[in-house]
């Protein structure tokens, strides 16, 4: 009955075969370990070669000569580099109007991002704290709009605001700023990660903030936003991605090429230079100038931010 | 309590909901609507009753003008590439290529220690680029007498007008693929650090190989996963339409250019753009899109439940 089981730390190794020892077990794993390390290092390094060389290759490409470029050379020729990317850089920015559309793609992604902000905050409370009938069937709803193709929601948004009469020939600057930045200001997706985020924290603060006499206004603010602050800052920097990337609406519902947006402008500027004949042809190096400084903030950004960004996605989202 | 806070959830919730049924819920329905309207237009919203013909117009059955005898064939062909037949071939070449390769690379990026950030960040890195812009570095690396050329040997004809419909379509897919592996590698890499490792540890003492291992420890305990992405990126490969844009400078048929490279978004698009007397045909392809995703998430979540484990 008293009697404790004698416990053993050692173990009896038994290995088939006769003629090996834990020794040479040992050794022949370890080789075979360092093997498999080398092949996985080396499928790792080819794979990160071949998605890094498209931003590699446009980086050295807006630094060559046209010809260059276009022969296929791999590195810019070093003899006279710093004229080239200067003639390049300078080449592109007299025709590529790239401060101005950063502008409006700011002032478009700012607007829609501080608005989706403060929407978003305040459902994903009622969502997360307050109690309400029909709360869970409402966002069920909410989250199966999701799953829907936003071209089935672009169609309508497009005539709708054909007939309030903010696109067409006439359409003002405000009303084109108007139109790229109010189907976007409700996102499902923010409310959803940001309502995860709230239900997180725990109940006993929300009591404290009443007993104090708190109201449910005061505690989200100034209790749940602090809080959640790493959420909205991934919010924040995603949202402000989707507007950097918007393609298809701002193409759609723009007319004035002044109104473009980045990614709108990037495909529809042609950076062309006459040739001794008259013809106009593309300036495949003055393109590349212009991709690297569409896509050199976005990678700033993200490597500021990395943590945030990819904690954000990675929490099970849609893109696009 | 629940009755007391009942009306104040609903003003919290009152400018979410105003925005949504004005941007999601009515246009939903709105686009149902006008899917079946006859001769409908969209700047007067005047129309002539309810008809299937739309539909009949969109799948190349009936004319759209009557009696004129052309039937468009944009949408669906047989024989020659539409939007229909193109997407279905790039959603079932580059999704399951994509899902293979993001889940070899995440479980090679599982089995190091020694710069693992590093690499995770550079292959998340194509996730936050601008697909327009990156598609164009494409076009150059792709170009006729481009480095891709140059590196192989060949002068293939690869993405510049008059190339051939599969080596335009291959160079596309190759970058659908590029654009979708980051989301994946992230997706699958968390859920392998999900993993206990008491599972390896007993694979290891039954001395299963690292392979068997994978495929007996590492994919069936990966398969929520698996599924959640799997459906993602049908419903993702299906709505393809930024990457056509961005590899492609080829714009709307009314250039004259010859639609071989249409998808079923940008068929919707380059209707919606033709013009009110179109928006129809641009809502019936939606709709048939919206089915289509639809019923393509139905199967799989039924194929997937006797083998997903959770």
């Amino acid at each position: 009955m008293n009697r404790v089981p004698r416990i053993t730390t050692e173990l009896n190794l038994i290995i088939p075969g006769k003629q090996k020892d834990v020794r040479t077990t040992e050794q022949v794993d370890k080789v075979f370990h360092i093997i498999a390390l080398v092949i996985c290092y080396a499928l790792i390094i080819f794979a990160a070669c071949i998605v890094i060389f498209p931003f590699l290759y446009m980086i050295l490409g807006s630094f060559m000569q046209e010809d260059e470029l276009i022969a296929g050379a791999f590195i810019p020729s070093q003899g006279n580099l710093w004229e080239n990317i200067a003639y390049n850089y300078t080449e592109t920015l007299s025709r590529f109007n790239y401060f101005k559309y950063v502008g409006n793609t700011l002032v478009v992604g700012l607007s829609t991002t501080c608005l989706c902000l403060i929407i978003t905050i305040v459902s994903a409370y009622a969502f997360a704290r307050l109690k309400f009938r029909g709360r869970d069937t409402l966002f069920t709803i909410f989250l199966g709009t999701m799953m829907i193709p936003g071209e089935m929601m672009v169609i309508s948004n497009y005539t709708t605001m054909s007939n309030l009469g903010l696109i067409g020939n006439n359409q003002q600057d405000w009303q084109a700023f108007v139109v790229m930045i109010l189907p976007f200001i409700a996102s499902v997706f923010y409310i959803y990660l940001l309502r995860q985020n709230f239900k997180q924290i725990p109940n006993e603060l929300y009591l404290a903030a009443k007993v104090d006499g708190k109201s449910d206004w005061d505690y989200l603010w100034k209790v749940m936003v602090p809080l959640a602050k790493p959420t909205l800052i991934t919010i924040f920097i995603l949202s402000l991605i989707g507007s950097w990337n918007a393609y298809v609406w701002p193409k759609l519902v723009v007319n004035d090429s002044n109104n473009w947006l980045i990614s709108v402008a990037i495909r529809g500027e042609a950076l062309a230079l006459e040739d001794p004949n008259g013809v106009m042809i593309t300036q495949y190096s003055w393109q590349m100038c212009a991709t690297v400084l569409t896509v050199v903030p976005l990678l700033l950004l993200f490597i500021i931010f990395r943590k945030y960004i990819m904690s954000g996605t990675g929490r099970a989202g849609i893109k696009g | 309590m629940e009755e007391k806070n009942n009306w104040k959830a609903w003003l919290y919730l009152a400018p979410v909901l105003i925005l949504m049924a004005i941007f999601t819920f009515f246009p939903l329905i709105n686009t149902f609507v006008i899917s079946f309207m006859k001769d409908y237009n969209a700047t007067t919203g005047a129309n002539s009753g309810f008809t299937f013909d739309n539909y009949g117009v969109v799948l190349g059955l009936t004319e759209r003008i009557q009696g004129s005898g052309v039937l468009d064939t944009t949408f669906v062909a047989w024989g020659k590439p539409s939007a229909l037949t193109n997407t279905l071939l790039i959603t079932f070449v580059t999704v399951p290529i994509s899902v293979v390769l993001a889940l070899f690379i995440s479980i090679l990026l599982n089995n190091i220690k020694f710069m693992k950030s590093f690499f995770q960040t550079i292959f998340f890195m194509p996730y936050v680029t601008n697909i327009i812009a990156v598609g164009m570095v494409f076009a150059i690396i792709f170009s006729g007498s481009g480095v891709f050329n140059k590196i192989f040997g060949l002068t293939t004809s690869w993405v510049s007008p008059g190339s051939s419909w599969g080596n335009s379509m291959f160079v596309l897919c190759l970058y659908i693929i590029w654009t979708a592996l980051p989301y994946k590698i992230l997706i699958f890499s968390s859920g392998l650090q999900g993993i206990d490792k008491q599972y390896y540890q007993a694979a290891k003492i039954d001395g299963s190989s690292k392979v068997k291992t994978a495929f007996k420890i590492t994919i069936p305990l990966l398969s929520p996963q698996i599924l959640y992405i799997t459906i993602t990126s049908f419903i993702g490969a299906f709505k393809e339409y930024n990457a056509v844009i961005g590899l492609f400078n080829r714009n709307y048929t009314s250039n004259g250019n010859v639609p071989d490279l249409y998808t079923v978004v940008f068929y919707i698009y380059d209707k919606i753009s033709a013009g009110a007397s179109r928006m129809q045909y641009a809502a019936a392809a939606a709709v048939i899109l919206f089915v289509i995703i639809m019923l393509f998430t139905i199967v799989q979540m039924q194929v997937s439940k006797k083998k997903v484990h959770y």
